[in-house]
């Protein structure tokens, strides 16, 4: 993007894909936001440092993406009790929880009219901000409650519908409150963080090159693509070169993740339907193919598999061509199934028209990843941006514009297949060599971002080495900051029954954005 | 419809045996004895997710799988804890989670089992004790059986529940 309208220019970050770095000063954050968004750009993430102890107070950092690439923008706020940044959701409104929690964990304030806590639930003293440099807990901290205000819908006949942090299903913590008159939903407010275990502080603990093992435990379910972008991160700041072979089998692991998901989720979308064989069928599908990766890879998620350097371990001849068979079996057991499903009137009754996001709506307000490709929004890092090996495999966007339930299945579909058979051209294309390569020490005192489209979308690890190869800080980004503000939306109109199942068409983190 | 029933028809049957219980994961002693002699042949569990990344729960899910056909022993999940037998609860847990844990825990009718879950449910894992996170689960609640691993297997889920009630059989 290009900012020179402001008088600004980037200096190249260590980084993958390429990124620039632009320092702003605090007043023009929010122009440079509006001027980048005029020009197409999304916003990718937003956190915020303690930078005090390097003379310059905090700093608030701004990923934002468009086609020609990433610009990281920075801006430093002084350590001052009135200190203020522009309030960057006026531009990109997913911004809103991700400022929230900046001053929650830091204690640097945006300008934004919410100033509700995100991440702070009364169980640290509300003063007290644990990524500061100089925080130090207390033993005496009781977990505590707060009272937090929730928007309420008045009139007639609307009621209260509270949902968690415990489900009635096996999934994550997390709160729903319902304002429904009758069985619709006029609006759905979420509260998060309640799996908030403090992970970007145990970075700050952990020697850089053993942390991936941190970063493929923020969202389990995307193990892979973070211990990845945590490797991107690291390597780029070294400037490692990464033996080819150990790239190609990190992208093997990635898409084998994203098949293992999409299985995972066919499954359950189809349960939610009402329509218990879908979950038979694919459930029986996806236990099958961890057990192959558990064969192959050593751990049925291929946790802890990408390192900094590359790999693991290799895998053997044997174990490869396997799993190129094994992908031509799956691909076909799946389009049996897809037939089966599309015939499905009362499954394709539920799907169609439930909690739509219209292409418009996704672009104001930023919705990203697996569920942005089903509204339009074509934008896979695999294909936009394409590093060794997808710059030698051709990827396919899968795109679609019906922005409902039955978009979200069809996007998987087409991505299952997508995957499967790139599965097969990896193993085909598979280079020989080595698979690790030793890590150069690391440079202190630079930043280094790193970005892999996961399945649920892109996911972004920034890293700040400190001396001695020890992480000053470490913020890992999931898609779901950007896409569980979209579900607020999805569900208005929709009747409280169809809720699960519209937010299993998400299938969003909460680990991932609770931290 | 007939593509379907040809499809269940071709996969046919995969469900395999269950593992035997272990007596290595038990923590508690009442195992055999009142809890057991109380519940019926089937047994309910509620989950409770306290903190976890979400890995536990994938292998949770599996237990639904037609290979471990979770259900075909008699056990089932349940919506809420008033019903439930057993929690299995994931952690590391948060201390944003401990009071909705604890309360879980008091709804639960007596007699009731708890299985921690994970690395991170058994002693806090790779996340540890911090300011947000009081680590395992046993810190919050008293635990009979724990589950390590990260994720822990379904076979060794299975076996961590079978455990717990092992005494039925």
């Amino acid at each position: 993007m290009d900012l020179s309208g402001l008088g600004l220019s980037g200096a190249k970050l260590p980084s993958a894909p390429p990124a620039a770095r632009v320092a702003v000063r605090s007043g023009q954050l929010v122009p440079a936001c509006r001027l980048a968004r005029d020009q197409g750009a999304h916003l990718v993430a937003l956190w915020a440092s303690d930078e005090r102890d390097r003379g310059a107070g905090f700093a608030v950092r701004v990923v934002l993406g468009d086609a020609t690439g990433f610009t990281v923008l920075e801006t430093a706020v002084p350590d001052l009790e009135e200190a203020r940044y522009g309030d960057v959701s006026a531009v990109f409104p997913a911004a809103s929880r991700m400022q929230r929690a900046a001053f929650d964990l830091v204690g640097v304030a945006s300008e934004s009219d919410d100033q509700r806590p995100w991440a702070w639930m009364a169980s640290w003293p509300i003063d007290r901000y644990p990524l500061r440099r100089d925080f130090e807990a207390s033993p005496k901290w009781e977990p505590g409650q707060e009272e937090y205000e929730f928007v309420r819908v008045e009139g007639d006949g609307v009621h209260e519908i509270p949902v968690g942090p415990v489900h009635a299903g096996t999934i994550e913590p997390g709160h729903f409150r319902f304002q429904v008159v009758g069985e619709k939903v006029l609006r759905l407010e979420e509260r998060f963080g309640y799996a908030h275990k403090g992970i970007e502080k145990r970075f700050e603990s952990m020697r850089a090159a053993d942390a991936f093992r941190l970063a493929g435990r923020v969202s389990g379910d995307s193990t892979v693509a973070y211990a990845w972008a945590y490797a991107l991160a690291l390597e780029a700041i070294a400037g490692a070169a990464v033996p080819p072979r150990a790239l190609w089998l990190r992208a093997l692991a990635l898409e084998r993740e994203r098949i293992a998901n999409h299985l995972g989720d066919l499954g359950a979308l189809g349960n939610d339907g009402g329509f218990a064989f879908g979950l038979a069928q694919f459930s029986r599908l996806r236990e099958e193919f961890v057990r192959a990766s558990h064969a192959a890879f050593g751990h049925r998620f291929m946790m802890d598999y990408v390192t900094p350097g590359g790999v693991a371990q290799d895998v053997e001849h044997g174990r490869l061509a396997a799993m190129a068979a094994e992908a031509k079996r799956l691909a076909r057991e799946v389009a049996t199934l897809r037939g089966i499903y599309d015939e499905h009137d009362g499954l394709q009754d539920r799907f169609r028209t439930c909690g739509r996001v219209t292409p418009e709506l996704a672009a104001q307000l930023g919705l990203t990843g697996l569920a942005g490709r089903a509204s339009g929004q074509a934008r896979d890092l695999r294909a936009d941006f394409p590093a060794a090996p997808y710059d030698a495999l051709a990827v396919r966007k899968c795109v679609a514009d019906g922005g409902d339930v039955a978009a979200r299945v069809a996007v998987r579909f087409d991505e299952l297949a997508e995957s499967l058979r790139l599965v097969h051209a990896i193993v085909e294309g598979m280079p020989g060599g080595d698979v690790r390569t030793a890590l150069p020490e690391a440079v202190p005192d630079r930043l280094g971002v790193g970005q892999v489209e996961g399945w649920r979308g892109p996911v972004l690890v920034a890293l700040d080495i400190g001396a001695g190869g020890a992480i000053r800080r470490c913020h890992p980004h999931d898609p779901s900051w950007a896409n569980w503000p979209v579900v607020e939306h999805a569900v208005i109109g929709n009747i409280v029954p169809d809720f699960p199942l519209i937010n299993k068409s998400f299938n969003l983190s909460y680990s991932g954005q609770d931290l | 419809m007939l593509r379907m029933l040809r499809q269940i028809a071709r996969v046919g049957v995969r469900t395999e045996p269950p593992p035997a219980p272990a007596d290595e994961l038990a923590k508690s002693e009442r195992l055999q004895a009142e809890v057991l002699a109380t519940l019926g042949r089937a047994l309910a569990i509620r989950q409770v997710d306290a903190g976890s990344c979400n890995g536990c729960e994938l292998e949770i899910h599996a237990l639904g799988n037609p290979c471990y056909n979770i259900e075909g022993l008699g056990i089932r999940f349940v919506a809420s804890p008033r019903h439930a037998d057993m929690l299995l609860v994931t952690g590391p847990v948060s201390k944003h989670m401990a009071i909705a844990l604890k309360r879980t825990y008091d709804a639960t009718p007596e007699p009731k089992l708890v299985v921690a879950v994970g690395d991170c449910g058994c002693h806090g894992g790779i996340f540890g004790e911090s300011y947000a996170s009081l680590g395992a689960v046993s810190k919050v609640i008293p635990v009979d059986v724990e589950v390590p691993g990260c994720p822990p297997t379904p076979t060794a889920l299975l076996q961590g529940i079978l455990t717990a009630i092992r005494a039925r059989e």
